[in-house]
Formats: structure tokens, sequence, C-alpha cells
């Protein structure tokens, strides 16, 4: 299912906050350049504060870049989130007051669709999540994880061809998170989306995607891209290949001087 | 005097949430205990003093068998539920907008928690000089007291709305409108209840405060009419009658307000 199709382009993207009374601007990102092939699984990893979520942000069209050119399908994007386009978030983003079903359902409605064609993609979706059981359940009666595959539903039935996903592991425990690590990889390979993944781990980066983007301390630019040259069929297992050790070895090359530089900077 | 806050404890000793049959034998048991207290009390203290239940109650349904006393009621309900539904509606806007607006609201707090701790009697001559002696001053000072607490309920709820609601809300390409309507509505809802619940009882206690020093109808008067003559008797049957009407409405709250916090997230 990989193409040589770009999906989406950045070019000479920035992105600078305007000094607040007092302070100073904060260059946080850029200049990047960065294209997503349709279909490739993406991940971006590099140290905190390097400006991997305004990264995320700017493609999403949730932020505009300072300068440069962003282009998802070959349309600009501009001011908002264009169609197609679907984003989860680090914090847990469920509605409290709406069972799973109607969290997951909560865009489409918004959208108009006919209610038995919801009904067809929600309950679709939540069988697919494992979450069907509790499609009744309120989020407070979910875990953490539970509630973050709410999120992740609520976002996959409204059948985005890029899937921005941004630390939607971070709360969670280590086992939980190989474990969601395997079913977002089984979504993958069963939407055919394109995900482009932000993350601090560079275990999950390594053993997720097809690229590794590493990302240097604040202005964010990437240092380094690593092709990991994993099959499209995987799962977690393959951290006992050598392999593993050779590609996360590979990208801790890159982020170790910058974390260290992230680290003194933040001192 | 008694005042609709007075009722509070005897709310709140009500049953945990459990089975409905043991929260109503709690309630009984609660009711029992006040009766045999004020029982008690009104023995050791004297009859003259503090009459005893049965003789309140009797005296109460004289007071309601009494043709007046329909008369007295309805022009009380007729204040205190206008006034309600101004002060309800009126605190609701007030707090959205000021909710929405960060600057306005930042402003606004300070002068409405001043408002709010002044003893709102010291305004009723102006009050009276502004709308006259007839119902709407009584109305107008069951606003002021019951309006400030809705608003500032509303403020805090939506000013502290979870910033990824409004970033899943763009994600999803929601109109403002929409966002407004299916997000934070639905989101404040517990602490806007919570809100109404003390602006139910204050708005009580004003309509009542207004009645007692400006009027020549409705149950305050009747109680300011008996304070007058040293009626003791009738002072505790209406009392009685007020505590009563206060804490089936608050019980009425207090669970709806216990049923939409339940659903929030344990964070």
């Amino acid at each position: 299912m990989l193409s040589d199709d770009i999906q989406v382009r950045l070019h000479g993207v920035t992105r600078i906050y305007p000094a607040v009374e007092g302070g100073k601007a904060v260059h946080a990102l850029g200049p990047l350049d960065l294209e997503l092939r349709e279909g490739e699984f993406f991940s971006v990893v590099g140290p905190s504060g390097c400006g991997k979520s305004t990264l995320l942000d700017v493609v999403a069209g949730l932020a505009s870049p300072s300068s440069g050119s962003v282009t998802f399908e070959g349309r600009p994007v501009a001011g908002e989130v264009p169609d197609g386009i679907g984003v989860v978030f680090q914090e847990d983003a469920s509605f409290p007051w709406l069972s799973s079903y109607d969290n997951a359902a909560f865009a489409l409605r918004r959208a108009g669709l006919p209610e038995a064609e919801i009904r067809e993609r929600v309950e679709h979706t939540l069988s697919f999540m494992g979450l069907l059981p509790f499609a009744d359940a309120y989020p407070a009666q979910l875990s953490g994880g539970m509630r973050q595959r709410v999120c992740i539903a609520r976002t996959l039935v409204t059948r985005p061809r890029l899937l921005l996903l941004d630390e939607p592991f971070g709360a969670l425990d280590q086992q939980t998170r190989l474990l969601m690590g395997d079913e977002l990889l089984a979504l993958w390979r069963e939407t055919g989306a394109t995900v482009l993944l932000i993350t601090h781990s560079l275990d999950e980066a390594a053993l997720l995607s097809d690229r590794v983007g590493v990302m240097s301390a604040r202005p964010g630019v990437f240092i380094d891209r690593v092709e990991t040259g994993w099959a499209r069929e995987r799962d977690s297992r393959i951290v006992a290949e050598p392999a593993f050790g050779r590609v996360s070895g590979r990208i801790w090359e890159g982020l170790r001087d910058q974390s260290i530089k992230a680290l003194e900077s933040a001192r | 005097m008694h005042g609709a806050a007075d009722v509070e404890p005897v709310v709140t000793a009500e049953a945990p949430p459990g089975p409905r049959s043991t929260a109503l034998a709690d309630t009984t048991l609660v009711i029992i205990a006040f009766v045999a207290i004020w029982q008690l009390a009104s023995w050791i203290i004297g009859r003259d003093i503090l009459p005893a239940p049965v003789a309140t109650l009797r005296r109460l349904g004289a007071i309601m068998a009494d043709e007046d006393f329909s008369r007295h009621a309805w022009e009380t309900g007729r204040a205190f539920g206008t006034a309600l539904v101004i002060a309800l509606l009126g605190g609701l806007a007030i707090g959205l907008a000021l909710g929405a607006h960060r600057l306005s609201g930042e402003v606004a707090e300070p002068i409405l928690v001043a408002l709010y701790s002044i003893p709102k009697i010291t305004l009723y001559p102006v009050i009276l000089l502004l709308f006259g002696l007839g119902i709407s001053a009584k109305i107008a000072f069951g606003v002021i007291h019951g309006i400030i607490p809705v608003a500032i309920f509303t403020m805090n709820a939506v000013r502290s709305l979870r910033g990824v609601y409004f970033r899943a809300a763009k994600a999803m390409r929601l109109s403002p409108l929409q966002t407004a309507a299916t997000i934070i509505i639905p989101a404040t809802i517990p602490e806007i209840v919570s809100g109404f619940r003390l602006g139910f009882a204050l708005t009580l206690l004003g309509t009542l405060i207004g009645e007692m020093f400006a009027s020549q109808r409705g149950i305050g008067y009747m109680l300011v009419k008996a304070m007058e003559t040293n009626d003791v008797l009738t002072v505790m049957a209406l009392a009685l009658l007020l505590i009563t009407l206060a804490t089936i409405a608050s019980a009425i709250l207090l669970s709806l307000d216990r049923k939409l916090h339940k659903r929030a997230l344990p964070t």
C-alpha cells in the first residue's frame, strides 16, 4: 500500500512565538522540510521542548507557520483543519458526559451523517478496537488506556487519510504502551491511512515506524531520518530482533547530544 | 429567623448513594432524630420560647386552612418564581459571557465577589426607590441575592474548561456555535447545577427578606407580623413550612448535581 505519492509537504516551515511583554520571541521550530508518503508510518522523536507538538499543530492546521508552506494532498493548509485529517491528542480529550458510543459518534453527528451510517461506522470501529463491550460505559468508568482508545475511535470513524497522533500513549504505563502500539499498527494496516506520530519514546518510534525523524533541541529541525526497513506486517515482538537494537541505537546517536543540549539550556 | 441556608445540614445528612430503600430509611431516621431533638429542646427551654413539634404542626394546619393563606402563598410564589427564573437565566448568561472572555472575567470576578459579600439589605432603600413598593421590588431583591452565585459558578466552570476540548473542537471542524452547544454547555452543566442550588436558596432568602421589610402581602409579611406580636408559634410554623419546601427542592437539585458530578473524570 506504500506508494511514492506525497501526501503532505512542508517547505521551509518555521514557527516563532511573538514576545510577550518583557520577554523574548521564542523560535520554536524550523526552518524544516518534510515529505510524508501516502500510507507511511512516520514518527518524530526529539528532546523535550523541541517543537514536536508545534510541528503537529502546523501540519494539522491548528497553528499557522510563521513562514514557509504546508500542503495536504496538494492543497495549502491554512487556518483550519482540512477534511481528511484526524488528530488524537496527548491529553485525554474524551467527553465525560457522553458514553463511549456517543463519544465515537460525536464528530459524525456534527457532520450530519444519517444515523444508520453512523451506527455502522461506530460499531465497526468500536469492535475493532475491543471497545464494543464498553459502548455504554462513560469515560469515568474506563481506565486511562481505554479512554485514549475512545479518543482514537472518535477520530477513526471520520476515516481520516492522515492520522496525527500527539504522544497519545504518553500517560500510559510501558506494558500498555507496547500493546497499544500493536493495536495502532493493526489500525494503520486496516485503514491504509498515513500516520504521523509524535513521541518522546525512541523505542516506540523504532518499533512502530517506517521512518523516524530525529529532531534537534529548540528550534527543532530534523538532524536525522532513519529508515527502519520493517515489513508492513509487524508487531511489538520485533523488540527481540537484533535489527531493533541497531535502529534504536542509530536514533539515540542523534538524539543523545540534542537531549543533553536541551537539558543544559533548561537549567 | 430560619433562612433557606439553614436547611443544608439536613440534606447533606442524607444517605450515601446506594439502594433507594436504604436512602429512604436514612432520611426517615434523620427526620425522626430532628423531631426528637426539637421536642426535647422544647421541654428543656420551655414551650413559650420554643413550641413543640405537634403544636407547631397544628398551627401550620390552621394557617394553611385560612383563606388568606393562599393569597399570601401565591404572592410569595409568584415573586420567588419570577425572581428565580431571572436570577438563573441572567446568572447563566453573565457567567458564560465572562467565562468566555478572559479579560472581562478577570476584571469582573473581584467585583462580583465583593457584591456577593456585602449585606444586600443595605441596598434595599435603593431598590425601593427604583421599583416602588409592589412585587417588582421583591423580585429585584430576590434576583440580586441569587444572580451572583450563579454567575460566579458558571464563569469559573467555563474558565476552568480543559483546553484540549477546544483543540478537539477545532480538529473536528466545529463552528463556534456547535462548540458552545455541544461541548461548552454539557461540560459545564455539573458546576452550573451547583450554582443553581445556591442561587435557588439565596433567591428564596432575598424574596422573603424583601417581603418582610416593605410589603403587605406574602409569607415574609406573615412572618414579620407574627414576629412583631411575639407570636412564636406562627413564626415556627411558617419557618417549618419554608424549611420543608426548601429542603425538598434542594434535595432534588442535589441528587441531580451528584448524578452529573459522578460522570466527571476522577482527575
